[in-house]
């Protein structure tokens, strides 16, 4: 948070304490300038807050650990489906979400420990493709487990998830307040999983300035010395792996929650490449950039397919690339600019216990 | 630049003047145009297309006014959360009517979203049977579903091209929703499947599994799942010099497949369409057409992508309104005289005339079977 | 006894162009540390321009042999994807090689995003089918075991191709200039090696070998496409891994052992885990009955392919935390 608002040009260096009022009452009013732009860009505010939950998680192993993780989305694909499997008419279950959701984290966090305890040993590129393959073995068990025992439906998905109702009101429906006056589900659906970030962002805050943020930045710094030291660096680890996991779990139970359907298409590995991203474009160890990278990132491509069509059809009179095209293009050049440009990425950590670039600076320098 | 401006200026009063004599109906259209089979999403939209730029030209009165049917083009690039996020897009920008999505995958999560505001559905080519079983009114699809096709391919390779049957799937929805069929049908027919194997969609080395396939010696191999995944494979089941016969489902029922099996295609190979084939379908001059429009030839589901914003439109015609709450009544009832041939659907909205076609392949073609 | 004679074809088949792809990934980590993950796309280049070559030598030169016409398209495929290599080292990676080491791999997604995307603007969605030059009418070494001519090439070229890199990087001066740069950057520049040249040169040599494996790949399914990169890519990746990435030998290892257990996996996985092999004290009433008239219920099968790669690279990994050739080195590395 107190990132995000120095980040605000002009104000954030002068008064911080106005610009975080500026930060909390964009994030506050955003579905309302979204809804006047129609209901996609409510979705699509709603998918950037997953994305931002799912930076979180992936910041904690990666920014603070130093662990680099390319099979995050196997946990929110855990998240997803043990929402599908308790909620849904596929076993019949129709659980309530404080039973879910906690389950759902619960699970991914122990598909955290079953993928942290073996690869303990492992650093830097092999960690990567280690977990790059968990990720694929998870997605490929879940296209595949509908024979010879129907467990996850297979390809097909699990359709008709329930959607999430808090004290009674299922929120995928629109509240009627009078007869003119209604609040829209997406919306709803915006509060409570910003209410999920804000709690996430205050879980990982804490924990970045503990005890266990600070060991961990000292195993991401120099392992050998945090070894000697007396930091129990396995525990830590496995620690980073499964806290990371929780957050990853609980944004996969509200996905599924909030499309109602899902299926293993939803969690191949360019999915994990594109959080990833986020985190490594917003800038690494630090939450504002975590959070305003994903948030960038996500509504980027969003974006490009609405203005593409209009400004070449303004400027030239005719499409010369398809709006698709042309917003691949785009994306991959702000990657390879923005890198180039920025390589700590748009708001890089600074504060002492959050300098993942010390750690990482190539073998060359070494 | 001040030139341009101008010609700008010009340009936006002439078709402001032409809204004002008729009302702008917007029909929208979903498939993946990126990603592995962005060549198919590209022919379902064109296909759309043609029949929204036909029936301008044609000019139809609703409600006393001139309409013109402009098609929004999405891209859904094959995957469930952005098929879900341009749903809402089209939704947002006021279609009347939906043509798509293209795989079964995007189209059943996309259906919830068109199901809540209403608007009429038409899928194309997404077969996968759940799809119209879910209980949506507003979800129609014009294509004769996995449930149909599977058992006539099973049957049909059981019966008269021999007793035993191996199956491949490429492990997507279609593919596997589509395998399951043709399991049973095979069955149903008194066969034996040897053996049930699986690739993916990305794939291109299908060696191994064709090597095992290979020492059961199944009298036919069926494949489901698309041309891209068919072509190579076939030829991989000659370079093993298996003697089997290789059938596919509509995913491979294309030029494409021809293509890219290269000098493996031999009579021993087959493939199933739903629908009455391209050069039987009613409108003969349907594939010209869209040559010509296009410069490109047509892939597989474009007649259906046709047919599936013709019904759209005869709907409005039927209720006299482009007002989805209104003409879904008309839409249920339309029967009419399509590209592919007689369009009507039935109480859960698949189509009633679902007719299957089995191709054999002679002299460079996809030649239909009586 | 030839059907699993025929799955080692297979594996080696696919294991001789995993390693050949493998090594421009290796290559690029010795000296830099940096994953290219554009070296898949570079492949898709290579094979898509040998495409277009081969249809543009077909219609100007129809007279021209088949082996000619290939060798041309060959030639100019591996001087396109030199010049890429460069070109992508040259913009893309050398700012950055004192920055954070994940900047280097987010723009390298980024270059391979770029690259395909660029193929698609340049030859459109479709699969495009690759000429057969060579034929493809299969031969039988042995009763039962088939390998096509083209097969036979990639073997054989591969092989040639392994062993003349391996002589470069230990026996001629620039293969030291290699290795000394892999070994310390600094100290090796201090000895007056250009070691951005010697960069550069690692990258064109790289790419050049990942043309090849794309003309291979090509003709020997037949099919070109912008997105066919990322699947042998992936797998590439995976055996330089498995090999121990960074080491030249590690690379063709993996490739090949890699090869060879996806298609002895994808051949036998099936009835190892075959339920009706179970002695029938240790079968259930329903299952003996799905067994009886030759019926299977086999657990796993081909489905799993994709991810014998990854589950035999954790479990070497956990074992041997370098790969299988990987040297052993220090926690200080």
């Amino acid at each position: 948070m107190y990132e995000l608002a120095e980040a605000v040009p002009w104000l954030g260096s002068r008064n911080p304490r106005a610009a975080r009022g500026v930060v909390l009452a964009l994030m506050l009013i955003a579905p309302m300038i979204a809804l006047s732009a129609g209901n996609t860009w409510v979705r699509i505010l709603d998918f950037a807050l997953l994305y931002v939950m799912l930076a979180l998680g992936l910041n904690l192993v990666v920014g603070f650990a130093g662990l680099l993780d390319l099979g995050y989305i196997a946990f929110y694909a855990v998240g997803a489906y043990t929402w599908a499997f308790l909620a849904s008419p596929h076993f019949g279950l129709h659980l309530p979400f404080w039973i879910v959701l906690p389950a759902g984290a619960g699970f991914a966090a122990l598909a955290g420990l079953i993928l942290g305890a073996p690869v303990l040993r492992l650093r830097g590129d092999y960690l990567a493709i280690v977990t790059l393959g968990f990720g694929e073995i998870v997605r490929i068990f879940m296209n595949n487990l509908n024979h010879p025992i129907n467990i996850t439906n297979g390809p097909q998905g699990v359709n008709m998830l329930d959607s999430l109702s808090l004290f009674g009101w299922d929120i995928s429906r629109h509240i009627q307040i009078t007869d003119d006056f209604k609040i829209n589900s997406l919306v709803l659906f915006y509060y409570v999983f910003l209410l999920c970030v804000v709690g996430s962002v205050i879980v990982i805050r804490r924990l970045q300035l503990s005890r266990v943020g600070r060991a961990w930045a000292a195993i991401r710094d120099d392992e050998l010395a945090a070894k000697a030291i007396g930091i129990n660096v396995r525990n830590m680890k496995l620690l980073a792996f499964s806290m990371g996991a929780t957050f990853g779990g609980v944004a996969g139970g509200l996905f599924g929650s909030f499309q109602g359907f899902v299926s293993p298409e939803s969690f191949s590995l360019m999915e994990s490449i594109a959080i990833l991203t986020m985190v490594v474009f917003g800038g690494m160890g630090n939450l504002g950039g975590v959070i305003l990278g994903a948030i960038a990132l996500s509504l980027l491509p969003e974006l490009l397919r609405s203005v593409a069509l209009p400004v070449q059809q303004a400027l030239f009179g005719h499409v010369i690339l398809d709006p698709e095209v042309l917003r691949m293009l785009l994306l991959s050049l702000a990657m390879i600019f923005m890198m180039l440009l920025r390589p700590a990425g748009l708001l890089p950590a600074h504060a002492r216990y959050s300098r993942p670039e010390l750690a990482g600076a190539g073998r060359i320098t070494e | 630049m001040k030139k341009t401006l101008i010609a700008l200026a010009v340009l936006g009063t002439t078709s402001g003047l032409a809204q004002a004599q008729e009302v702008v109906v917007k029909i929208g259209h979903v498939g993946p145009l990126t990603g592995n089979i962005a060549h198919l999403g590209k022919d379902n939209e064109n296909g759309a297309r043609l029949a929204v730029e036909e029936y301008n030209t044609k000019g139809i009165t609703i409600g006393g006014k001139k309409v013109k049917f402009e098609l929004v083009g999405e891209d859904d690039a094959a995957d469930p959360k952005t098929g879900n996020i341009v749903a809402q897009r089209l939704v947002d920008a006021g279609v009347k009517g939906v043509v798509g999505h293209l795989n079964s995958g995007t189209t059943i999560p996309a259906s919830r979203i068109y199901n809540q505001s209403g608007i009429p559905m038409i899928s194309p080519s997404a077969t996968n049977v759940t799809l119209t079983q879910q209980g949506f009114a507003n979800i129609f699809r014009t294509m004769a579903n996995d449930a149909q096709q599977g058992s006539v391919i099973g049957k049909y390779a059981a019966s008269k091209l021999g007793k035993t049957v191996a199956i491949i799937d490429d492990r997507t929805a279609y593919g596997q929703g589509l395998a399951d069929e043709v399991e049973k049908g095979v069955k149903a027919a008194g066969g034996k499947v040897t053996s049930r194997e699986f690739t993916n969609n990305q794939a291109t080395d299908f060696m191994a599994i064709l090597t095992k396939i290979k020492a059961q010696k199944p009298d036919v191999i069926v494949y489901t799942g698309m041309d891209a995944q068919g072509g190579p494979m076939l030829k991989q089941v000659k370079a093993l010099g298996i003697p089997a016969k290789f059938v596919t489902g509509d995913g491979g029922c294309t030029p494409e497949f021809i293509k890219l099996a290269g000098d493996a295609m031999s009579e021993a190979a087959f493939c199933t369409q739903a629908g009455l084939p391209l050069d039987q379908i009613a409108d003969k001059t349907f594939k010209d057409r869209f040559k010509k429009r296009f410069g490109a030839d047509v892939q597989i589901y474009a007649p259906y992508s046709y047919d599936a914003a013709a019904a759209l439109i005869e709907g409005m015609k039927a209720a006299n309104s482009a007002e989805p709450s209104k003409y879904l009544a008309a839409l249920k009832k339309v029967q009419f005289k399509g590209v592919t041939g007689e369009v009507a659907f039935d109480e859960k909205g698949d189509t009633k005339f679902g007719a299957i076609t089995m191709y054999q392949y002679k002299a460079g073609n996809w030649v239909a079977l009586k | 006894m030839e059907t699993l004679l025929q799955q080692i074809v297979n594996g080696l088949v696919v294991g001789s162009v995993y390693a050949l792809v493998a090594l421009g990934y290796t290559m690029v980590y010795g000296i830099l540390g940096l994953i290219n993950f554009a070296h898949g796309d570079v492949l898709m280049v290579g094979a898509l321009v040998a495409l277009q070559v081969v249809l543009f030598l077909q219609k100007a030169f129809p007279l021209l042999g088949a082996v000619p016409t290939l060798l041309i398209a060959l030639t100019v495929a591996m001087a396109v994807c030199m010049a890429l290599g460069y070109i992508i080292e040259r913009t893309a990676y050398r700012r950055l090689r004192n920055a954070p080491r994940l900047a280097p791999l987010i723009t390298a997604i980024g270059v391979s995003f770029l690259l395909q995307t660029l193929a698609m603007i340049i030859w459109g969605r479709n699969y495009h089918s690759f000429p057969q030059l060579i034929t493809t009418t299969p031969l039988q070494p042995v009763e039962g075991v088939f390998i096509t001519p083209v097969q036979i090439i990639i073997l054989v070229s591969s092989a040639l191709l392994m062993t003349g890199l391996i002589l470069l990087v230990n026996k001629t001066r620039l293969g030291r200039a290699m290795r000394a740069t892999a070994e310390n950057h600094r100290v090796a520049s201090l000895m007056g090696v250009d070691t951005n040249k010697i960069i550069a040169t690692t990258f064109i040599i790289g790419s050049a070998l990942a043309a090849v494996a794309g003309v291979m790949f090509s003709s020997n399914y037949g099919v070109a496409h912008y997105a066919m990169g990322f699947t042998p890519g992936l797998k590439a990746f995976t055996a330089a891994v498995l090999g121990g990435i960074g080491n030249l030998g590690g690379a063709m290892v993996g490739g090949v052992v890699l090869g060879l257990v996806e298609s002895i996996g994808a051949g036998y996985l099936g009835s190892a885990t075959d339920l009706c092999h179970l002695p029938s004290w240790a079968q259930s009433a329903s299952l003996i009955e799905t067994c009886a008239n030759g019926g299977s219920f086999e657990l796993l099968s081909s489905n799993y392919q994709d991810i014998f790669a990854f589950v035999i690279l954790g479990i070497v990994l956990i074992f041997r935390p370098t790969g299988l050739l990987g040297e052993r080195v220090s926690d200080r590395a």
